[in-house]
């Protein structure tokens, strides 16, 4: 709750309106008690009293009363009627939407189909259509409101029941024992709240505005008892000669809904944990750069990392993803950088192109060279004609990383047209042979499919498609058969090191898969916490493997045809980016650890090819 | 495609029969004596024989409706008692000019808001950002009703731009120039609230799409930034920018109502809420079984659309 | 008395019917399978996706009604009415531990639901229990006061655990419980799973996709492919000698150190339409040895072996 109302009010917009509704609303409640004249007496000998006149300090209107006094009570009135509206809707279209989301099947059916009977009319009409069934008066009009906006509520409710009937916990509870009801209660409610606080947040200003309307066409309050809607209907005659009747409710209902609407926007995003991290910012065109201390030499390799330090800033945290990698290419060989999750790898990687998302990323270090040209700080124009042209991506998931809209020829054309100018037929040709290339059988049919109608294998072939579209020096691959089913994954590996010999690519191969690695890579660098613990040849890595941390790592992957058996494991977790011990990161898990691992930094040493960042080396290197 | 805009119209017929029974039951909501609280004011003895006899209102209440929905397919809507003329011939006289008015303030919001949603999320954080998303602010908080009021005291009563009311000039209008003049405010104020609604719509969409996979993909690729903005990101943010539509249509009409009241606009939404304060119930009914069926009908177009931008919907 | 039986199991999701024309007739998720687990057992399901093995663990826990076959527990038959039934004989330990978890509850009040609504504990009864628990999965009692987001997904995979040992099981359904983990942890979670079975005299059924782990942990597999079981042996034997195509497939995919890298032999890498399944061997589109008897008649499970069994009408060499 602390933590909730403190990210409420860092929000000053919403404060702001924090702070007016406030005001209004111990105004309201202050109304019976304020010197104020009676709002209904009418004394015509002092109509239309402009604004700051003796006794009336904001005028009065066409019968002779105070208009302070009638706005306060007003005010009171639509406040009162808009709030009641709003719990009422959020009660019982909360209610529908969560019966209808958790159960489901036929329940869910009959009742989103009546839903949607009532959704099928602008909302006005259904309020008339109940006001003139009942009458014109406040009441009829609170409950033609609350009725037009159950709907609303019942069907967005019943979307985040859905979602969250769905997950495990509901599963588990039931496992445990507990009834329909009970689980309503106990698991589903709580989860929904949120989200019923956020959508009354944003809709009761909505209602406030409809209630007013209501009795702005004279069909809410009637005479004398005045809201702010009938208020401003009633002055709408006299508009052009005495504006300030109407300007005074009219002001008084737009400061009522902007700050509620400031306020409710405050709510949503201090209760929404999306919006709470910043994850709903924009991505950049290219990741931020701010590069201090010097940047290093080039070198004669293809591509070269050197000394790249990436980070996240979020909030006052800095997570030091990648922390000074450095690696490098040659034409037609394939390194393989290994490591777990957390431990900065496709961060590294996605770093090349400036495609970590920034914010939160920032480079703050070191340089990317592409045949001794610094891509860390290129242009974007510079950085763009590289992109898939000279070095490609492949991604891990292809069916989130392949466009849902547009035909996976299409994609592989654009992959061209970006770089090249030729025609749209020349360019679907060479899709096709693409396709072709990627042994996608019958290409001609499937460069107009869409991603969504080819399965997993089929699509992370398009991927690999469209990085070998331009035919680049350097093809990085970020996981590109983790989410793959094992015999796709078998297919897709071949493939790659088939194109590899045949058109000489350098690959930077990122993977979490000792098999994988072994299979596919001439070279591996281990990653642990944002640095690289040891590379070298494949084979003698993983023969001899000189950091404590590779060795013990290769020694819990379970490998085929080894029988029934305990499997090794490292105790502990891998320290959190944001908070690195000083000297080794792995020291605390590491039983071979001495006094001096957990002080002064630990260089990466060794006689090329071999190298590791460790003071006891399993073996010397 | 033809296949598809025919299955949905015809999943559409339970769904106006369901307007219909709605619309029915609300309306037997009404205390008493069905034929004279239907007929109010007008109560004549002749008049609630007129209405027995036409409605069955002495029949149980299926075959009330029966016979009512029967009258209404064949185009009988009933007779309104307080103009004294058929409902149906009322209410097409008056829907071109609601749909005139609400048809340029659709066009206007669904224009202007996207645009506005697009630079917004584009320019995230950056001035031109904070800009609309203020406009954008006041635009959803003020009542269309009093922002029509305030701009004929600001462009026709203080400025003399432009006429104060009404649909043509009385003498010597007609013309379409005399139409877009008497035109500008009402649907201007009229698409206020909803450009707001789809503005922060879109933007919310645009920035959702942006962090998606693809558009890193289509980055990768080297695809140039502005059209990985107005191409991949706006395509798939239309996707859920388009059912709004729907939804803000139906905002847009209902709004409708109040603007043809500031306005003396004389659409249907006028003839409502005369027709309830007079209490010709039936002319209520009319309308809005009227109004509510060719929401429906345009929200059929609304799913084509959207069949038409996504492919994964099973046409 | 085998811990668990199941006998035809099967499970058609039905589709919805078209305004014209008869209803389609369904998804067979999972095609009639029978198979025992004996008590101390530990049965590895394996299979890609799509094959049906979630689906097959939902029934076995009843969260979902099979279509037909019965499930019985050391002799007695579960009717689905009632999940606290289920809850006390058989649990159920998730793939996602962070999902499993109700965000908003603290784990005292995760590890107390089962203790509370299967058993009816009275609060001191249930602390000491809880305790006791959380001593054999080596977790800190003070984690009990804190929310399922604080944790990393091995801890969390440990609370999901313990909270399936709560309800005192006979059988655990282990649901790719280490998929979501990294290796340096998984091997933490699969050695403590052991521990456990030894300690309380367990019985598990392991459901993956990693061969790899399958074989490590049970004592005997079965292969599933397009809901189907296609090969059932003994773990030390079923990849090393394999009688169906498909079982030598997966084992001659999976990537080992040391092995050159060559794709396996098959012809396509597509599962069989599930709209529209195919006659006879759902295999027979991808399978090197098909011949016209295997796009006819869909084969049966048959003895091949010792403790082997293959649906296979031309099956390897053992």
């Amino acid at each position: 709750m602390n933590l909730f109302l403190k990210l409420l009010f860092r929000n000053r917009l919403a404060a702001m309106g924090a702070v007016v509704l406030g005001a209004i609303l111990l105004l309201v409640l202050l109304t019976p008690f304020l010197p104020l004249q009676d709002p209904d007496v009418t004394a015509t000998a002092d109509r239309f009293k402009r604004p700051f006149t003796e006794g009336h300090l904001l005028g009065t209107d066409h019968l002779g009363r105070d208009l302070l006094s009638r706005l306060l009570h007003g005010t009171r009135l639509s406040l009162a009627i808009g709030i009641a509206a709003a719990l009422i809707a959020a009660t019982i279209g909360s209610a529908i939407g969560i019966i209808a989301g958790y159960f489901g099947g036929r329940t869910d059916n009959i009742i989103m189909r009546g839903v949607d009977m009532l959704m099928a009319f602008p909302y006005i009409l259904l309020a008339l259509a109940i006001v003139a069934a009942l009458g014109p008066g406040l009441m009829n009009a609170l409950i033609a409101v609350a009725a037009v906006n159950v709907p609303f509520f019942a069907r967005n409710i019943r979307g985040i029941t859905v979602g969250l009937a769905g997950r495990e916990f509901i599963d588990a509870a039931r496992l445990a024992g507990m009834g329909h009801g009970r689980i309503i209660l106990t698991e589903l409610l709580p989860n929904v709240l949120p989200v019923i606080v956020i959508a009354m947040s944003t809709t009761v200003g909505w209602m406030i505005l409809e209630t007013a309307g209501l009795s702005f066409l004279g069909l809410g309050s009637q005479p004398p008892q005045a809201d702010l809607g009938s208020m401003l209907g009633e002055a709408r005659s006299a508009m052009i000669s005495h504006p300030h009747t109407s300007i005074v409710p009219g002001t008084m209902i737009f400061l009522i809904v902007m700050s509620i609407n400031l306020l409710g926007d405050g709510v949503r995003d201090a209760l929404d944990p999306r919006l709470r991290s910043g994850a709903l910012s924009r991505p950049r065109a290219t990741t931020l750069v701010e590069r201090q201390g010097e940047i290093p030499e080039e070198t004669d390799d293809l591509l070269a990392i050197k000394e790249l330090e990436t980070q996240f800033h979020v909030g006052n945290r800095i997570y030091r993803a990648v922390g000074g990698v450095s690696l490098a290419v040659k034409a037609g060989e394939c390194l393989g950088v290994i490591g777990e999750s957390g431990s900065g790898k496709s961060v590294t990687a996605l770093s090349v192109m400036g495609l970590v998302a920034s914010p939160p990323g920032v480079i703050t270090g070191g340089a990317v060279r592409f045949q001794g040209e610094d891509l860390i700080g290129a242009r974007y124009e510079t950085l763009r004609q590289k992109r898939g042209d000279r070095v490609a991506y492949i991604f891990q998931d292809p069916l989130s990383t392949l466009h849902p809209l547009y035909r996976v020829g299409q994609q592989l054309a654009e992959a061209i047209q970006s770089h090249h100018k030729v025609s749209n037929a020349e360019a679907r040709a060479r899709a096709i042979r693409l396709l072709q290339d990627v042994r996608i059988p019958n290409a001609e049919a499937r460069v107009d499919n869409y991603p969504h109608e080819m399965s997993g294998g089929m699509r992370q072939r398009v991927g690999i498609a469209m990085a070998l579209a331009n035919e680049p020096d350097v093809i990085i691959a970020d996981e590109p058969t983790t989410a793959l089913d094992v015999t796709v994954q078998a297919q897709i590996l071949s493939l790659l090191d088939d194109l590899r010999r045949d058109r000489g690519l350098a690959i930077i191969f990122i993977t979490h898969d000792f098999g994988v690695v072994a299979q596919l890579c001439d070279r591996v660098a281990v990653m642990y916490a944002g640095r690289i613990v040891e590379e070298g040849p494949t084979q003698a890595v993983l023969k001899a493997p000189a950091h404590p941390y590779t060795k013990r790592l290769i020694a819990c992957v379970p490998e085929l045809g080894g029988g029934r058996r305990a499997l090794a494991a490292i105790p502990g977790l891998p320290p959190v980016v944001d908070n690195l011990p000083e000297g080794c990161a792995f020291a605390p898990r590491c039983d071979k650890a001495q006094e001096n691992c957990r002080a002064g930094d630990v260089t990466l040493k060794g006689t090329a090819p071999r190298a590791v960042r460790c003071l006891y080396p399993e073996v010397a290197v | 495609m033809g296949g598809y805009i025919i299955k949905r119209l015809i999943s559409a017929i339970p769904v106006l029969l369901g307007i219909t029974i709605i619309v029915f039951l609300i309306m037997s909501l009404i205390p008493g004596d069905p034929a004279t609280a239907i007929l109010g004011s007008y109560a004549t003895p002749e008049n609630v024989e007129k209405l027995n006899r036409d409605l069955g209102l002495d029949k149980p209440m299926v075959q009330r409706y029966v016979i009512w929905l029967g009258n209404m397919l064949t185009g009988d809507l009933g007779r309104s008692f307080s103009l004294n003329r058929p409902v149906l011939d009322e209410i097409l006289e008056r829907f071109n000019a609601t749909m005139i008015l609400a048809g340029t303030a659709f066009v206007l919001c669904a224009l202007l808001g996207i645009l506005a949603g697009v630079v917004s999320a584009a320019r995230q954080y950056g001035l031109g950002d904070k800009a609309i998303t203020f406009v954008v602010l006041v635009g959803i908080s003020v009542p269309s009703f009093f922002l029509g009021m305030m701009m004929i005291l600001l462009f026709a009563v203080n400025l003399r731009w432009l006429p104060v009311s009404g649909m043509y000039a009385i003498y010597g209008g007609g013309d379409l120039p005399d139409l877009l003049k008497h035109l500008i405010m009402p649907a201007l104020a009229l698409a206020a609230v909803a450009t707001g609604v789809i503005a922060r719509l879109s933007r919310s969409a645009m920035l959702e799409v942006l962090r998606q996979d693809y558009i890193r993909t289509a980055r990768a690729k080297g695809v140039p930034e502005r059209r990985v903005i107005m191409g991949h990101a706006l395509r798939a943010a239309m996707v859920s920018i388009i059912p709004v539509l729907g939804i803000q249509a139906g905002f847009v009409l209902s709004g409708a109502v109040y603007i043809e009241i500031v306005f003396q606009w004389p659409g249907v939404g006028r003839m409502l809420v005369d027709a309830i304060l007079k209490r010709d119930l039936l002319l209520v009914q009319g309308g809005v079984v009227f109004v509510a069926a060719c929401y429906v009908l345009f929200n059929i177009a609304v799913d084509v659309a959207q069949s038409l931008l996504d492919p994964r919907i099973k046409t | 008395m085998p811990a668990l039986k199941v006998t035809n199991l099967a499970k058609t999701f039905p589709l919805k019917k078209p305004i014209f024309g008869p209803a389609p007739p369904g998804v067979r998720a999972v095609r009639p399978m029978s198979f025992e687990v004996a008590t101390g057992e530990t049965l590895g399901v394996v299979g890609e996706s799509g094959c049906g093995k979630s689906t097959l663990a939902r029934m076995l826990v009843g969260l979902l009604e099979p279509s037909e076959g019965s499930i019985e527990i050391e002799g007695r038959a579960l009717d689905n009415a009632d999940p606290a039934e289920f809850g006390k004989l058989i649990q159920y330990v998730f793939q996602d531990p962070q999902s499993s978890l109700n965000p908003r509850k603290t784990i005292c009040q995760v590890m107390e639901a089962p203790l509370r609504r299967l058993y009816r504990m009275q609060k001191p009864e249930r602390d000491k229990r809880i305790s006791e628990i959380f001593a054999s999965v080596n977790l800190r009692e003070e984690f009990l006061d804190r929310y399922p987001h604080e944790f990393s997904g091995g801890q969390a995979q440990r609370i999901g655990i313990a909270r399936a040992l709560a309800a005192n099981p006979r059988i655990i359904i282990l649901d790719e419980p280490v998929s979501a983990l990294d290796v340096s942890v998984q091997a933490q979670v699969l050695n403590l799973l052991a521990d456990l079975k030894a300690q309380f005299g367990l019985t598990y059924l392991f459901i993956t996709h990693d061969l790899a782990v399958v074989e490590a942990v049970s004592d005997r597999i079965i292969v599933l492919y397009f809901g189907a079981v296609v090969e059932i042996g003994r773990a030390e034997n079923i990849f090393a000698n394999p009688r169906h195509p498909y079982t030598r497939l997966l084992a001659d995919s999976a990537p080992v150190v040391g092995k050159p890298l060559t794709a396996p032999e098959q012809k396509g890498s597509e599962l069989p339409d599930p709209l529209n399944p195919p006659p006879g061997c759902a295999f027979a589109g991808r399978c090197p040895r098909a011949t016209e008897i295997c796009r006819a008649d869909e084969p049966k499970l048959t003895e091949m072996g010792e403790d082997q069994l293959a649906a296979c009408h031309h099956p390897l060499e053992g």
